[in-house]
């Protein structure tokens, strides 16, 4: 059983929701990272979704964006990003890491390659935002000779057709972006979320993570009402980018704020349906 | 090029290319996130459907005619000729079409199919402004509202443009974020798209994107390639012996080659900007000095740095200045039916006031590396022979350009 999903099957088991926070590898330096994983975690973190930067991440909106500017002003690389998870793994053995970015670095790289030293270095799930299911070919076989799970994005606009299909190729969980758009956009419908969960749910024994827009504990409450977890990345970011302390008080800021979703999605927990 | 020793190889089958999905050998394709799939399916099905579709093709043909002025000349530069003293140099000219390029060809089409698919809002990117003001264009005749995303450091470099597609009545959205130029341009033109699917059409101004664009906009560019082997049967009796185009992105190329390809005897050649030459790694040249990757959602040659960072490029034409070119392109290198240079910013300049001077025709900067290049084939080739240039565009928006690098005020 991989990390993932043992993971989600102890939160069932106890009838929580996961938490999973996004910040991006070297944002807004190298060495504020891994110790930022590990108050993620503190805080209340089930697994944590880390960004590969990239020049030209399309997929993600002005927020994101700049984080990645500000990564690449410290020419973070894949290898870098590795290298962090195997730092972060040196203390922390059980919370699944998933590593979130696009194709191009890991084109450079190899799929093999990737696939091997990503799985040594203690990753756990790769999402690769510009790579749909129909383009994995060799990939996909990578990834799993490693045992590393596929993660895919399914959107407002996917059709059950191809929400099969998706559903097919991943492992791990899935992950509905809960609005059209680039990551950091916020306008969203809590039913209209439900209601597509649920026909995912028809389709998939996955669990089904939900993000894109989710900005503050009272909807983190909610979305997780309607999911099996709450993906929460450009409100980080964003803190992190406004943040003009210290280290320690932007790591304090921003953990305090995935704490208040922590303890907000438990609460919501105990209300009953 | 086969030797002795190779087996006889099977001819390709060029028609067959892209296959269903969108590959050209081990390029192109479709990587675009899950937000754009069912747009991308859309569209791929509608072009299937119209693409064969003889009412829309009329009036494609019509709009050719009518409203961009085509069929465009087939030039025998004569003067350039003697003084080259090599094979007969062929200027197709593009430059004459409404608005003053190629774009115009796939602009148009890609409107008429927005229109039959019932989008009211069209957007596109831009580098040099020429498919900005070909969008804005038909956008205005068709009335469509238009949004372009444009590079903000070529916003500077292409300001007449911004102007002209202003007064078109489009929205010109300045991008700031990366190098703010037309790589940049194409990302913010994809997370509209994302976020405005319903209602909205993304004209991408070249063969590069995901599957269906290569292919679509080759078509429609084909027009190109489909009248100049018309003009040239006529005019020399016989096919050419090369046909020379500059690369961007590489649709005014591959609008020349492909109603060639299977005419094996002609040979094609793609001009890169060279920029302060390939040696400095000041260029955007990824077919001649790149690697392939994947970036705006098809597989290719890139620029990029040793982490699959996409690089900066640099070329003193803005309709060059790309890290990607086409996936076909890539396809045609590396089986060698076509073969691609560099021509470099000094180069270029030169091959600017050369048919300036000698022809009356003052070019694009763009086109400019293209017939720099060509004026050495010619002289290589001897004459005899016969040479077709794509002149892709007028050299109008580049004046700015050329009296600042000369140090002169206008
Ligand atoms: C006149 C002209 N030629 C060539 C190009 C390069 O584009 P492509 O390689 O797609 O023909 C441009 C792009 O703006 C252009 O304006």
């Amino acid at each position: 059983m991989s990390r993932i999903e043992a993971r989600f099957k102890a939160l069932r088991a106890s009838r929580r929701k996961a938490l999973i926070p996004y910040v991006t590898a070297g944002d807004p330096h190298p060495g504020f990272t891994v110790p930022l994983l590990h108050g993620l975690v503190d805080a209340g973190a089930d697994i944590v979704e880390i960004g590969v930067p990239f020049s030209d991440p399309i997929g993600d909106g002005p927020v994101i964006q700049m984080a990645c500017e500000r990564a690449l002003a410290h020419h973070i690389g894949l290898d870098d990003v590795l290298a962090m998870v195997r730092d972060f793994r040196s203390r922390d053995a059980d919370t699944p890491v998933v590593l979130m970015g696009y194709m191009n670095p890991i084109e450079v790289m190899g799929h093999r390659r990737f696939a091997d030293e990503a799985a040594a270095a203690g990753v756990d799930g790769v999402l690769t935002v510009d790579m749909p299911p129909e383009e994995m070919g060799d990939f996909s076989d990578c990834l799993a000779a490693a045992g590393l799970d596929p993660i895919f994005l399914i959107a407002p606009t996917t059709t059950e057709e191809r929400i099969r299909l998706i559903c097919d190729n991943a492992r791990g969980f899935v992950y509905y972006v809960s609005l059209k758009g680039v990551t950091g956009a916020d306008t969203m419908d809590v039913d209209t979320v439900a209601g597509r969960v649920d026909s995912i749910h028809a389709v998939t024994g996955l669990p089904v993570g939900v993000g894109f827009g989710i900005s503050s504990p009272e909807m983190a409450a909610k979305m997780s009402r309607a999911s099996d977890a709450v993906i929460v990345g450009s409100v980080l970011v964003r803190r992190i980018a406004e943040h003009g302390g210290d280290d320690e008080s932007t790591l304090r800021d921003v953990t305090g704020l995935l704490r208040a979703m922590r303890e907000a999605m438990d609460t919501e927990a105990e209300v009953p349906a | 090029m086969s030797t002795m020793s190779e087996p006889a190889r099977e001819p390709i089958d060029f028609s067959s290319y892209p296959d269903a999905s969108g590959h050209f050998g081990p390029y192109g394709g479709c990587f675009v996130p899950e937000t754009l799939m069912t747009a991308i399916r859309e569209l791929t099905e509608a072009y299937a459907r119209y693409r064969l579709d003889a009412e829309f093709l009329a009036e494609f043909d019509n709009d050719c005619t009518q409203f961009v002025g085509r069929p465009s000349p087939l030039y025998l530069a004569r003067r350039w000729t003697e003084k080259v003293g090599g094979a007969r140099i062929y200027l197709k000219r593009e430059d004459l079409n409404h608005t003053g390029a190629h774009k115009i060809n796939n602009a148009l089409g890609q409107a008429l199919l927005a229109k039959r698919m019932g989008k009211r809002r069209v957007i596109a990117e831009t580098g040099a402004g020429q498919h900005g003001v070909a969008t804005a264009t038909v956008a205005a005749r068709l009335g469509m509202e238009c949004v372009v995303y444009m590079g903000a450091e070529d916003i500077q470099r292409q300001s007449p443009n911004v102007f002209r597609m202003r007064l078109l009545g489009a929205e010109v959205v300045p991008v700031t974020s990366g190098t703010r130029t037309l790589k940049d341009a194409l990302n913010e033109a994809m997370r509209d798209w994302v976020t405005n699917v319903d209602e909205t059409f993304y004209i991408i101004g070249t063969v590069a994107g995901p599957h269906p664009y290569p292919m679509m906009v080759r078509d429609f560019q084909s027009i190109i390639g489909r009248e100049t082997r018309h003009q040239i049967l006529e005019q020399e009796g016989r096919l050419p012996d090369a046909l020379v185009a500059c690369v961007g992105g590489g649709s005014n190329a591959i609008g020349l080659f492909h109603p060639f390809l299977f005419d094996s005897e002609v040979q094609l050649h793609g001009v890169e900007a060279g920029g302060y030459g390939i040696d400095t790694g000041q260029h955007a040249a990824p077919l001649c000095a790149g690697k392939p990757g994947v970036l705006h959602g098809n597989r290719t040659y890139l620029m990029e740095d040793e982490w699959g960072q996409i690089m900066g490029t640099h070329s003193i034409s803005a309709g060059l200045d790309y890290p990607g070119v086409g996936p076909e392109h890539a396809w045609l290198k590396d089986i060698k039916r076509a073969v691609y240079t560099s021509v470099t910013d000094d180069e270029a300049m030169a091959g600017f006031h050369e048919l300036t001077r000698t022809e009356g025709i003052i070019p694009a900067l763009e086109t400019a590396h293209a017939l720099f290049y060509a004026g050495q084939l010619a002289r290589e080739m001897g004459p005899g022979r016969s040479i077709v240039v794509n002149l892709s565009g007028r050299g109008d928006k580049d004046l700015q350009t050329v009296a600042n690098r000369e140090g002169i005020t206008l």
